[in-house]
């Protein structure tokens, strides 16, 4: 969707880019010539539909068809203007989102309680009328002028209201050419203001209302960064598994065998056993760093069993004692689970590198449709939550998903640092 | 000693049926998903199943799922459960009901050869083998358990029995008395209702059960 409206917006201007100079005089002249035909048929259509929509309301069956009918042409007459305005303006007008509703009447009376409608069918009915006799009197001009210019050809009489102005004086001609004249110069400038006007009242009366145009915005855009978010935790995800299945399988294969040949290589030289040992401590050592950096990364458990059984693991890990008071009755969704994982893991780290705790305390709560996470250490405090990646990137986890996060961290302690991330339940 | 493996990765799979060989334990067949396995178990009845955690088509935890479904149709089959990471919750789930022929060890432990044929063993004889990862995350703290009203000397303690130190073993862990350790296993066994059970075994089986459950009842 997204990438029409961009092509579009290629040869048409947005409603907001209208300008008067930008309008040219014969486009001006079809837009109305063609807004006041579609005008005056419309007019007539429409005001039948109502009074028969009216008139059959006894009849309940028939008022539905009839008035179902209305909405339809309705709404089809103002596409057509749009792409009049479209066509003729170069202005493109984003119609208003449609009722979502299949069934008739819940539909009927949806449409007939927004203002979307009745806009439309005022600019449908009424403006459509008044461009048609606009068109008229824009044409009677452009007549009046013809027969001026062209009466000495004629060599007839030219009546202007009582007035006879004989093209025989000169006087007389001259004044008929130069009223000619100024009848039919006088009709572009004029076209042009008409169909200005008519397209700003367009804008306003078959448009999408700017609070709508917004809504739809923001919810564009909470759908593209949720999109972002589970993007960024399926990566997460197939990192994961690559280096479970891959790296880590082998790295554990090595050590194995590196095990091996210390177990059964009888008489090695020292220096091919010291090479050997520490080969063997190498490979372990890795695969113990290399744990660290996948479990981070996304814990398996996380989605096998949830955060709670996840934060176990977090807790054992710490070199500090970390009690845990979690509380999550229900499976949370797991980009959610993901954040909340992510908070205390990286709270946990800072507890330990900065803040000198000697124990910390981690809580979970559900609560009026939010997670509520509070780790409290009992430490020096004084962490400023301004500076440092750490809670930068904490903050910025969070807000991914609509959360909050605050830091209290008065000098001499305790630091608090708590996130509510709402979860839908 | 007769043994069935299930590993996905064939490099490992490979490496484990050598590595059991060096000690002369027979490897009976060798799969890499969990349904195999329990082929396997149930056509071969082996002593010792050896299972890796996340094996196809799901990579999640089928060989936990595996692992209890042996456990609780062929009680007389160890498994010995090995993984990339251990999670307390699996161990809970290993450890309820029984204590008995179950080991949880990281993947790690294999490359220090002589300690893995060990617990293999162990494990085959009727005995536990639980990775040090698995205990600390038994023992985590939790708000409102038994286990929080423990001091954190006593803590201590309890994580080394649960390893399976005798009050000898501790005292010289911790650097303190044997009578000092004494003193805290008996206030842990008032704190937590374990029974008093002469073995340092025994007790490490009673301490696990009782962790498992608490787990378990979460």
């Amino acid at each position: 969707m997204a990438s029409t409206r961009h092509t579009e917006r290629q040869w048409s201007a947005p409603a907001s880019e209208l300008r008067y100079r930008g309008i040219r005089p014969g486009y001006a002249v079809l837009h109305i010539a063609t807004g006041g035909t579609i005008g005056i048929a419309a007019f007539v259509t429409l005001v039948t539909l109502v009074w028969l929509t009216l008139g059959l309301v006894p009849t309940v069956v028939g008022a539905l068809v009839c008035g179902s009918l209305l909405l339809a042409v309705n709404s089809a007459l103002s596409a057509v203007h749009r792409s009049r305005m479209r066509a003729f303006l170069g202005l493109h007008i984003t119609a208003p989102s449609r009722v979502p509703s299949d069934r008739v009447l819940r539909r009927l009376r949806l449409v007939l309680t927004t203002a979307t409608f009745w806009k439309a069918l005022a600019y449908n009915a009424i403006v459509g009328l008044a461009l048609f006799v606009i068109g008229v009197v824009l044409l009677a001009f452009l007549g009046a002028g013809l027969v001026c210019l062209t009466a000495p050809i004629f060599d007839t009489p030219v009546t202007l209201g009582s007035w006879g102005l004989s093209t025989q004086s000169p006087v007389t001609l001259g004044a008929v050419l130069i009223i000619g004249t100024a009848l039919i110069v006088a009709v572009p400038p004029m076209a042009r203001a008409v169909a200005y006007g008519d397209a700003r009242i367009a804008i306003a009366l078959l448009g999408r209302a700017r609070t709508e145009e917004l809504v739809q915005r923001v919810e564009h855009l909470a759908q593209a960064r949720t999109g972002t978010v589970d993007a960024a935790d399926a990566e997460r995800r197939r990192i994961e598994r690559d280096l479970h299945d891959g790296t880590q399988q082998r790295l554990t294969a090595l050590a194995m065998n590196l095990g091996v040949a210390r177990a059964t290589l009888p008489d090695l030289t020292p220096s091919a056993q010291a090479a050997l040992d520490q080969a063997h401590a190498e490979a372990k050592e890795a695969l113990v760093e290399l744990r660290g950096i996948v479990r981070g990364l996304h814990p398996a458990v996380l989605d096998d069993r949830g955060l709670d059984a996840a934060l176990s693991g977090l807790a054992a890990r710490s070199p500090i004692p970390v009690s845990l008071d979690v509380h999550v009755p229900q499976r949370l969704p797991r980009p959610i689970e993901a954040v909340a994982y992510f908070v205390v893991s990286e709270a946990l780290t800072n507890v330990v590198k900065h803040s000198g705790a000697s124990r910390a305390q981690v809580m979970a709560r559900v609560a009026d449709g939010r997670l509520h996470l509070r780790i409290v250490d009992d430490g020096a405090g004084g962490a400023d939550p301004t500076t440092g990646t750490g809670l930068t990137g904490l903050r910025q986890r969070v807000a991914s998903v609509d959360g909050e996060l605050t830091v209290e961290s008065p000098l001499g302690g305790p630091t608090v640092l708590e996130a509510w991330i709402p979860c839908g339940s | 000693m007769r043994v069935v493996i299930a590993e996905d990765s064939t490099l490992l799979r490979e490496g484990l049926v050598r590595l059991l060989a060096l000690d002369g334990i027979e490897t009976v067949a060798a799969v890499d998903t969990a349904p195999a396995l329990i082929d396997a178990v149930a056509t071969l009845a082996p002593d010792l199943a050896v299972i890796d955690v996340r094996m196809p088509p799901g990579f999640s935890d089928e060989g936990i799922r595996a692992a209890l479904e042996i456990r609780s149709r062929w009680p007389e089959v160890a498994v010995l459960i090995l993984s990339q990471y251990v999670e307390e919750r699996y161990a809970a789930e290993l450890l309820s009901g029984s204590t008995r022929s179950v080991g949880y060890l990281l993947k790690d432990r294999v490359a220090d050869v002589g300690e893995f044929l060990g617990a293999v063993r162990r494990v085959a004889a009727g005995g536990t083998a639980l990775d040090p990862e698995v205990v600390a995350q038994l023992l985590v703290r939790r708000v409102g358990s038994p286990v929080d009203r423990l001091t954190p000397r006593e803590h201590e303690v309890l994580s080394l029995m649960a390893q399976g130190l005798s009050n000898s073993g501790i005292a010289t862990a911790l650097v303190v008395s044997e009578s000092a350790v004494a003193k805290h296993v008996n206030a842990i066994f008032a704190k937590l209702p374990l029974p008093e059970t002469p073995t340092p075994h025994r007790r490490v089986l009673a301490v696990l059960g009782f962790l498992a459950a608490q787990k378990e009842a979460r």
